[in-house]
């Protein structure tokens, strides 16, 4: 226990001599967290509360084209921008100027409604109710279509929400001119509505709860614990170089003379970098809990959630030294380590969700993911902080965790004793 | 007692063996001295002495001890000052002597007493709370050399201690294993250093590709070695005046 407790002590004054690396480790994640966090955060507003200018060709000056204009108005998401020619907002679309033009047909209101009534009265007449029902004539009404450009940049989840809210919004107002048809066909009083066009079936969200109040997570709710994840993780590389650097000056090759046994200067190293992995957390807590809301974003709530919070964050930290103490072990340059230890941080982040949710991944990826130590960790803070569930849930995730640790620990112990074995 | 019996060390993809079926032994209390040109085998034979090294083949005791079967007691048994400046650059000297002293189980007062005996026998008292990457390459010789010894071994590996040291701290180095050779260490060191190597070793070995050519008392070996003088023109004429460049 004494020489576990003196290799601590070593491996602390290296690390507190080395002020430069300690920013690093410090400062960087925090900084990495406010600016992805930002970068999101006004992502999101994008899609909720700023307008995005949208160009509107309306070459039918009609009720549809107005219904459509009042309509984008009414959401509060689009500048409406008139143009007077399909091809001028074609052209500043895919030039990259603008986002989206719509271009409304001609005769659109028109068509619509010779097609509504066509519709109407043939059913009308099938019941009887029409007077004089020998005389329909069937004309033949072309189909017209609302044309979108997009501007090619743009991303495919963008397209497809502003492409299904203009298909709901036409289908509305198709809707509404049948109903409007059928009042007009059965009650001349415009005045007294027979039917009820609101939507009958209406959607409600119903969130996780605490203590009888709604959790409504935010994008600091997300953030936080996947960035902070991934500052956890990027303890990899200092570690790794840690310990290559003991290789290369010499001081590892004393240790092996040393009645000392690899475990133990694997311990001081965990012991200490682990302390480093909380301070790094709590940090990074601090500055969602109160710099986010200061500098306009929304802050993160941890009340309750603080112990739980922690155990996620010790069993994440001790993953990520596990791997770093095995890159380590196996490589002999810090040319080796660093860049293997950084690519590795970032593609077990890919795969564990933390850029792009796992359950948009190929079904192949989706299962890779689940052997991800990061997708662990992200499922278990999200529990903690999305999910507001108790400790038994998180237990499978941090037991896989504490099980990744203990086997890349042992790993390293064993090809090291191969390695160095007399 | 050091008993070597055919030990050979052939490392991977070389064509030649570095250390190659030698026998030696180094009785208790002697100091023997591993000569040779470069690349002729004395590293390679320490780093198997001190378990750096996996033999291809043979063995060797040191006590009666093995490694396969006795690590751990054999480890606090020796003694290494490799021929790097095994030390942490941003730990002072004192706080790397601690360190490598309490790996040696060495704690507390015993090992803070201990340690400042030997920073003031090697003269560097006032520098311990130095960090020792302001030390020149003297003064990390004696911290290097302070921190193969603390755990008082029976018997000490030197891997070419006075090599790029000054004129004083040699002297100093060499004044003070000869001193620890008297208390009851035996010492084996590997050196560059005829003139050193001739006044401070009881005994000698000159090694050339991996094998013994000559072992012995030195004033004896000059003695039996025609028209030399000293210990060089001995090695020069066992080992011969060709360049040993090795890539």
């Amino acid at each position: 226990m004494h020489k576990l407790w003196t290799s601590t002590y070593k491996e602390m004054l290296l690390l507190v001599r080395d002020l430069g690396g300690i920013a690093i480790l410090f400062i960087m994640p925090i900084l990495l967290l406010i600016v992805i966090t930002l970068v999101q955060d006004s992502t999101f507003k994008t899609i909720s509360d700023i307008k995005i200018p949208v160009l509107l060709v309306d070459n039918d000056n009609g009720e549809v084209s107005k219904n459509i204009i009042e309509n984008l108005a009414e959401s509060n998401s689009f500048e409406i921008i008139q143009k007077s020619s399909e091809k001028e907002a074609k052209e500043a679309v895919f030039s990259g100027n603008y986002q989206l033009a719509i271009v409304i047909p001609k005769n659109l209101s028109a068509s619509l409604q010779r097609k509504v009534d066509q519709n109407v009265e043939g059913i009308l007449s099938k019941f009887g109710l029409e007077e004089d029902t020998l005389n329909i004539t069937k004309e033949v009404i072309s189909q017209k279509e609302v044309r979108l450009y997009f501007d090619p940049a743009t991303q495919v989840s963008f397209k497809s929400s502003v492409k299904n809210g203009i298909e709901k919004m036409i289908s509305k107002i198709e809707t509404q001119s049948i109903y409007k048809a059928f009042q007009t066909e059965l009650d001349e009083e415009d005045s007294e509505p027979i039917f009820d066009t609101e939507n009958f079936i209406a959607f409600k969200e119903i969130l996780p709860t605490k203590n009888n109040e709604e959790i409504i997570p935010n994008s600091a709710q997300h953030n936080v614990p996947a960035w902070t994840l991934f500052a956890i993780f990027f303890i990899i590389v200092p570690l790794s170089i840690n310990l290559v650097k003991e290789k290369n000056q010499g001081t590892f090759v004393r240790l092996r003379t040393q009645p000392v046994n690899y475990a133990t200067v694997l311990g001081g190293k965990t012991i200490v970098y682990l302390g480093v992995c909380l301070i790094q957390f709590t940090l990074m807590l601090l500055v969602g809990i109160y710099l986010f809301p200061a500098i306009g974003l929304p802050g993160v709530d941890v009340s309750g959630k603080l112990p739980m919070l922690y155990i996620v964050a010790i069993f994440s930290g001790l993953a990520a030294i596990g791997l770093g103490l095995l890159m380590g072990t196996i490589a002999n340059t810090q040319e080796q380590a660093a860049p293997f230890g950084a690519t590795s941080v970032v593609i077990l982040a890919a795969l564990g969700g933390v850029w792009v949710p796992v359950f948009v991944m190929p079904k192949f990826m989706q299962l890779v993911s689940k052997i991800s130590p990061m997708n662990w960790g992200l499922e278990a803070f999200y529990d903690v902080f999305l999910r507001n569930v108790g400790f038994v849930k998180i237990l499978p995730e941090i037991s896989l965790l504490l099980l990744f640790f203990l086997t890349t620990v042992i790993i390293a112990i064993i090809y090291n004793r191969k390695k160095n074995a007399v | 007692m050091i008993e070597i019996n055919q030990l050979s060390k052939k490392y991977k993809d070389a064509e030649n063996f570095s250390v190659k079926d030698l026998d030696l032994k180094v009785e208790d209390g002697e100091i023997y001295g591993l000569l040779g040109p470069n690349g002729a085998g004395k590293t390679t034979l320490i780093s198997m002495l001190t378990s750096l090294l996996k033999p291809t083949s043979g063995s060797f005791t040191i006590n009666g001890l093995n490694f396969k079967e006795n690590k751990n007691q054999l480890k606090q048994l020796i003694g290494i000052v490799p021929q790097e400046y095994a030390l942490y650059p941003t730990l002072t000297a004192f706080e790397n002597l601690q360190y490598f002293g309490s790996m040696y189980g060495i704690k507390g007062k015993v090992l803070k007493k201990s340690i400042n005996e030997h920073l003031e026998v090697m003269g560097l008292s006032k520098f311990a709370h130095k960090k020792t990457d302001t030390f020149s390459g003297g003064m990390k010789r004696r911290v290097n050399l302070i921190a193969g010894i603390l755990h008082q071994p029976k018997v000490l590996f030197l891997d070419e201690p006075t090599v790029g040291v000054d004129v004083q701290s040699k002297n100093v180095i060499i004044d003070y294993l000869k001193l620890l050779n008297t208390q009851g260490t035996t010492i084996v060191y590997t050196s560059h250093h005829l003139n050193e190597a001739e006044f401070f070793c009881t005994h000698v070995a000159i090694i050339d590709n991996g094998e013994i050519i000559v072992k012995g008392i030195p004033s004896q070996l000059i003695k039996n070695q025609t028209g030399a003088n000293n210990l060089e023109d001995v090695f020069l004429s066992q080992t011969g005046k060709a360049l040993r460049d090795h890539a």
